[in-house]
């Protein structure tokens, strides 16, 4: 069982970069080595996982577990890549067939969840072919996406940044500033709203979608034009939990460049573009109304009784999951569905999708497809 | 009377509750400001030398001032900008025209009111001197027009002074001097004696001379020449009357002269009459005075009945008829500054009978006030009389509260209430207000409220709650006191029960490193009728008070500071709780005010900009003056050098979301008593409820005995929710709506039969305000129901809110109740009960002025006051119902009436004062005149804008709410205050 896979191009035999992987099907185990720094293409990777596991005409999920023990998917080069740089020291990917696949068991662990930062680059947008199957945006918890890319200025970039739960500071200032606007009467000065600095390892910076000087155009919907700075701040502030930015980059060189086929049909969608990540979430954004963020808002917290409540945000948490504990089959139920119609129309909205899986993210019952040993094995602590 | 400001503005008061404003378009500082005799006009030199007239025209029943004519003298082409720079002007009696001295010594004549110039009516400075002696005037030339005064009895002579010291009679008619008074001394002002025959004339020696009129003499040489304060140098006297009376010894009254080295500080104004003398002592610069005396032209003696000072911080107004020349209580005008104001709070609706009380307590304490009637008593007040009675508190650094009548257009004060007894501070107990030393020379004499200096800034109140009712009044000030006092009519002397509450509890490890607690008093003190303490409750650690709620029927007190909460039993005198609020990482609440260094070093940042800033603009205004363009240029590079500043250190503000590490999350900012379903749906019980700046509120049930039992069983508290705003904005309001959705009641309000007892049988509901929003909340399970998000959509927050009533003008019948909400703008909000929907916004106060802001308060009614300077009140209304504007009447006067003064004050004053705000004012002409009945003068203050919600209410919504938007704008506002 133990056969070791020459990538033919890239592969060499070096001790220390070598990964040992121990890949999982059913109930079978087969165990393989990849190079740690050059590990290849998904596709190839893909190609060799159905080889091994003699599974040819099979459509599989692959997935592994990561340091915190959380199952997440393995469907492009990215997080191939991704796996296979952060095993540590084995790498154990687990196979399941296409259509056994519960979508709610990746990244099941509420804790370790925080402490991931899978960042959405605008590159990877790019860089993705359609033909991959890359449609479980909703697998991952979103910290932040580009929206309305349909319906903006191509040299506007509307970002989204969501905060629940998570420990991160927002992290980025803005100042006063003055930019220029191309007038009827000329070139104009007005006074803009700016970013200033961002915090290292903040939640803004992590994103790579805001950076310093880009002018803040809108807060949630609301233009910043003579707005105050205070006005500003106490907006954003007030908007933390679901922080929705219109910028005007100060680099304009990394924006998303529509095609002249794109914006002059409005049904067909091409292969170069973002559009296939786009579109169920450029949804969301005309959708956008306050009930809508109102859902996303964490709910205030009441103790009855002399409680002396020590931390508040925990209690907030085990409220939260035993309530997916009541309702979790029937939402799991529905997000099959809603997953489904995604799938048809690319039309679901990502929001809702999101909603369901978080509240779905503690049950216990649903974590069944890692192994009670596999955790032991690597020590992680996973608190359900 | 009038009074100009430095921003343009000018105040006409006349009799309590007369008063017009005008603004003049230009913001500039009004220089002078002269009545036209017996016209209801005015007319105001501003420092652009731009000339206004201004009139009071009855419109649709009630007097208005408006502007008519403005008027800049143009000299030649070519001519000096000084040659037409007015330095003193004189409306003459025929009210035709008006003369105009320049600082080129030139007199220029205009017609009335078209402001033509008459040139060949020009009283050149070479006419003058024709006839002046060679030798005096090779000396010194004419200089120019210090002062121009009219003969008293022969309209067709005026008398001109030059600032060098010459003084001439100039007759109208011949074009020609009549006499030459020769000065040697630096002229200040001149006044003519009543008759005619005498006139007397200021220097900047600090003397004044005396100079006779006759015809045979027409170089005559100094009756006297008086150095009141010699024989060392003395300071300029700058402006002097004279006035006889009819047991022959005249009064003299002049301003100024102190001996320079030992008094040369002082802004006196000395009344010297017969063997009497007595050097008023101002707190503040003098601007201005005149007296006022006997107007009847055919009146042998001028009888002077009282003399109007204004000074910079307040107007004071002496009884010059009554022996010792005491102080006349000013019915408008009062200077609400005279300690700094820390708090202000209103109270609707006062019953009779304990307004009477405080009237009578208060009238104990005015002994010393003249009982004449205030003497300014032009036009008429044809206002209804105000529909309630209305008391405004004001609690100031120096530990008073000062209770103010403000049920009409003046604000009046009623009554002052110290803390200060019942605490030991290094203060001078007894009170020399008015100890007159007989010995002393100059015999000063302190006159004026204004003490801007706190003994101890400890005692400044912070927080006042007074029920209606009962008479109960609770205040906490700096220093965590907590004072519950009773109304007695009595003096009496009495031990007030001290307790002290540990907010900390066991909160270890914590050090309070701001001010000590007061120390208290041992023994039975001595208090003067009126509020008297019988309570004190001690925070510890002693940080300022930061919320106080008072119930009067259950005889409870609750009060937060930075630390926590309590509540207090005053009628068991005992302490139910304590809960400490602090969130065990806030570590800066603990240790007091000096610690935070950050927050001092920034706040140091700030006010050195400001102060730069401020540097810039007051030298922008005098660069307009006109000299050297050095100035100009000067400026120009600080203004540079200011910009670049600005732009090398951007002002950035921090985008992140509130956690409850924050600092300050435990202090307390509001509470709240209710009686209401907290536990169950079935029993309702009271409650006390606290609202944090963390965005928490705490909600306590309380066990009150029943009355029979009060005194021996204990009140007993019990913690039954805590709810925890996940936004974490500071809560700023608290309230429950009973089943109709109504606002639960006043303590006590239902008991004396004034509100319907709440409704129970339908289920309450929770409104918690915060910064950000406004949160409606079942009861008793506290499931949020609806919100209203402010900040998030408009990026405002919320300062002030309260529940105000809002009836309709056209129906009695129907009224309702929506929040009144001032927001950091300063916009103002109504929004509506129980759905939390925005009926009308408009802007009130500008966002810059913070402190404006930040003193608003609401009225039950749907008024608002807040301060627009440190001594002045602007009253707003939201009702349609409930205003209070100035409505009066002044009629023009047919017979004539002779005298009329006015003043000029000097340029130099306008650089002096930079605090207030841009509306404030420094620098006042002023003016006075009167005929026998009634005069032109008028008024006061203000109201205002009203602006609807009626028609809201009623359905009507667009159209009506523009229109009265509209108008707003003018802030014609503006109650009260003292002369700043």
């Amino acid at each position: 069982m133990n056969r070791s896979f020459n990538k033919s191009q890239t592969l060499r035999y070096l001790e220390c970069s070598a990964v040992e992987v121990k890949s999982k099907f059913g109930a079978e185990f087969r165990r393989f080595s990849l190079d740690r720094y050059k590990p290849g293409k998904f596709e190839d990777f893909y190609k060799l996982i159905l080889h091994i596991h003699h599974i040819a005409n099979l459509e599989v999920m692959i997935g592994y577990a990561d340091v915190h023990g959380d199952l997440l998917p393995i469907n492009n080069d990215d997080n191939f890549f991704k796996a296979v740089s952060s095993a540590h020291p084995l790498l154990r990917v687990f196979v399941q067939r296409q259509d056994e696949v519960d979508y709610s068991n990746f990244g099941t662990n509420t804790l370790s969840r925080k402490k991931k930062a899978l960042v959405t680059l605008r590159n990877d947008n790019l860089r993705r072919r359609p033909h991959i199957n890359i449609s479980m945006p909703h697998d991952f918890r979103p910290v932040s996406s580009i929206i309305d890319v349909d319906i903006l200025p191509e040299t506007h970039r509307r970002v989204r940044l969501y905060r629940h739960g998570c420990e991160k500071p927002l992290g980025f200032y803005i100042r006063d500033g003055t930019s220029v606007r191309v007038t009827p009467h000329g070139l104009e000065k007005v006074p803009g709203i700016f970013i200033s600095r961002m915090v290292p390892g903040g939640l803004a910076e992590s994103t790579g979608l805001l950076a310093v000087n880009d002018e803040v155009l809108e807060v949630n919907g609301i233009e910043v034009a003579g707005k105050t700075l205070d006005q500003v701040t106490d907006m954003m502030i007030a908007n933390s939990h679901n922080l929705i930015i219109t910028v005007k980059p100060a680099n304009q060189r990394n924006n998303i460049i529509r095609s002249s086929r794109m914006s002059g049909s409005s049904g067909q969608s091409t292969d170069s573009t973002a559009s296939h990540h786009s579109l169920p979430t450029s949804h969301v954004l005309q959708n956008f109304h306050p009930d809508e963020m109102e859902s996303d808002e964490e709910a205030d917290i009441v103790i009855e009784g002399g409680l002396e409540p020590q931390h508040i945000p925990k209690l907030h948490s085990l409220t939260s999951s035993s309530l997916s504990r009541i309702n979790g089959s029937s939402l799991s139920h529905r997000l099959q569905r809603d997953l489904v119609l995604n799938n048809n129309s690319g039309r679901e909205s990502n929001g809702n999708i999101h909603k369901l899986l978080s509240s779905l993210k503690t049950d216990p019952r649903h974590s069944l497809v890692i192994p009670r040993g596999g955790i032991e094995e690597d020590g992680t602590v996973i608190t359900l | 009377m009038a009074i100009g400001t430095r921003s343009g503005a000018i105040k006409l008061y006349g009799a309590p509750g007369v008063e017009f404003m005008g603004l003049h378009e230009e913001n500039n500082t009004v220089m002078q400001i002269h009545f036209i005799p017996d016209q209801c006009q005015l007319v105001t030199l501003l420092d652009d030398n731009s000339l206004h007239l201004w009139s009071l025209k009855q419109h649709s029943g009630a007097s208005e001032l408006r502007e008519e004519h403005r008027f800049t003298l143009k000299g030649p082409p070519g001519s000096p900008p000084s040659a037409t720079q007015i330095t003193a002007v004189l409306p003459h009696s025929s009210r035709e025209v008006l003369y105009l001295g320049t600082e080129s010594g030139n007199i220029f004549v205009v017609e009335l009111p078209s402001f033509r110039v008459l040139e060949d009516r020009t009283i050149t400075s070479e006419a003058v001197l024709q006839r002046v002696p060679e030798d005096y005037c090779n000396r010194r030339s004419c200089e120019l027009v210090e002062a121009l005064r009219e003969h008293p009895k022969n309209p067709d002579q005026i008398l001109i002074g030059y600032s060098r010291g010459l003084i001439v009679l100039w007759d109208l008619q011949n074009n020609k001097v009549t006499h030459h008074f020769l000065g040697s001394q630096q002229l200040e002002n001149l006044y003519w004696q009543r008759d005619g025959s005498k006139f007397i004339s200021c220097h900047y020696d600090g003397s004044y001379t005396q100079w006779p009129v006759s015809s045979d003499n027409r170089q005559p040489e100094p009756l006297e020449n008086i150095v009141p304060y010699g024989p060392f140098p003395c300071k300029a006297i700058s402006k002097i009357y004279w006035q006889t009376t009819k047991n022959g010894l005249p009064y003299i009254i002049f301003q100024g002269g102190m001996p320079r080295a030992s008094y040369g500080d002082r802004h006196s104004i000395s009344v010297v009459h017969g063997s009497q003398q007595t050097a008023f002592d101002f707190t503040s610069r003098v601007i201005d005075f005149f007296i006022i005396f006997s107007s009847e032209p055919t009146a042998e003696f001028d009888d002077p009945s009282a003399m109007v000072v204004l000074a910079e911080e307040e107007l004071v107004v002496i009884d010059l008829k009554s022996a010792g020349w005491p102080a006349v209580h000013p019915p408008y005008l009062a200077s609400l500054h005279c300690s700094a104001i820390t708090c202000s709070h209103h109270v609707s609706n006062i019953p009779l009978k304990l307004w009477e009380r405080i009237i009578s307590a208060g009238s104990k304490q005015n002994v010393h006030y003249s009982s004449m009637p205030w003497p300014i008593d032009g036009g008429t007040n044809i206002a209804p009389d105000p529909p309630q009675r209305d008391l405004l508190l004001t609690g100031h650094e120096d530990g008073t509260v000062r209770f103010w009548d403000a049920s009409g257009v003046c604000l009046h004060l009623l009554y002052k209430l110290s803390t200060v007894r019942v605490f030991l501070t290094d203060a001078d107990p007894n009170d020399n207000m008015n100890t007159l030393g007989e010995d002393e020379w100059p015999p000063l004499r302190k006159v004026g409220t204004f003490d801007p200096y706190s003994d101890d800034p400890r005692l400044g109140i912070q927080k006042i709650y007074l029920c209606k009712y009962s008479g109960y009044l609770a205040v906490a000030g700096t220093a965590g006191q907590v004072l519950v006092m009773e109304l007695n009519d009595e003096d009496a002397e009495h031990v007030v029960d001290h307790a002290e509450a540990d907010l900390l509890q066991d909160q270890e490890g914590y050090r309070w490193k701001g001010h000590e607690k007061l120390k208290t008093r041992d023994g039975p003190v001595r208090f003067e009728a009126g509020f008297q303490p019988f309570v004190l409750v001690q925070c510890q650690p002693p940080a300022v008070v930061t919320s106080l709620a008072l119930h009067s029927e259950w005889k409870l007190v609750a009060f937060g500071t930075s630390h926590g909460f309590g509540l207090f039993d005053h009628q068991q005198k005992r302490l139910v709780f304590v809960k400490c609020t602090l969130h065990p990482s806030d570590q800066l609440a603990l240790e007091g005010p000096l610690s935070r260094v950050k927050s001092l070093k920034k706040s140091l940042r700030q006010s050195f900009r400001r102060i730069r800033r401020s540097r810039v603009s007051s030298r922008k205004r005098r660069g307009g003056g006109g000299n050297a363009s050095e100035v100009q240029e000067a400026n120009a590079k600080f203004d540079q050098d200011a910009l670049q500043e600005m732009e090398l250190a951007p002002v950035q503000r921090k985008i992140e979301a509130r956690s409850a590490e924050d600092s300050f999350t435990g202090f307390v900012r509001t509470l709240y008593f209710a009686d209401t379903f907290l536990r169950d749906s079935s029993r309702h019980c009271p409650s006390l409820w606290a609202g944090t700046n963390g965005g928490t509120v705490y909600a306590f049930c309380l066990r009150v005995p029943p009355a029979e039992r009060r005194m021996d069983e204990p009140v007993r508290a019990e913690q039954a929710k805590e709810i925890q705003l996940m936004h974490r904005a500071p809560v700023v309001g608290i309230l429950v709506l009973d089943g109709r959705s109504t606002p639960l009641p006043e303590p006590l309000e239902v008991a004396h039969d004034l509100s319907k007892s709440p409704d129970m049988q339908g289920s309450h509901q929770l409104l918690v305000v915060s910064e950000e929003q406004f949160k409606v909340f079942t009861l008793p399970k506290v499931s949020s129901k609806l919100k209203l998000k402010l900040t998030a959509l408009e990026g405002c927050r919320v300062r002030k809110v309260t529940v105000a009533n809002f009836g309709s003008c056209k129906t009695d019948d129907y009224s309702e109740n929506d929040l009144a909400v001032l927001t950091n703008l300063g916009d103002i909000q109504i929004i509506s009960l129980p759905f939390l929907k925005l009926q009308i916004r408009y802007p009130c106060i500008r966002k810059e002025d913070v402190s404006g802001i930040a003193s608003c308060v609401f009225t039950k009614y749907g008024q608002g006051f807040y301060l627009i300077s440190p001594s002045e009140f602007e009253r707003f209304s939201l009702s349609t119902k409930w205003l209070v504007e100035p409505r009066c009447v002044v009629d023009v006067p047919e017979v004539s009436s002779n005298n009329h003064v006015h003043t000029r004050s000097g340029v130099e004053n306008a650089a002096r004062k930079s605090r207030g705000s841009g509306r404030s004012s420094s620098d006042y002409g002023e003016d006075e005149r009167k005929s026998g009945r009634l005069m032109e003068h008028a008024l006061l203050n203000d109201e205002k804008v009203l602006k609807e919600i009626q028609s809201t209410l009623e359905g009507g919504r667009g159209s009506y709410a523009e229109r009265n938007l509209a108008r707003s704008p003018l802030g014609h506002g503006l109650s009260n205050g003292g002369g700043r």
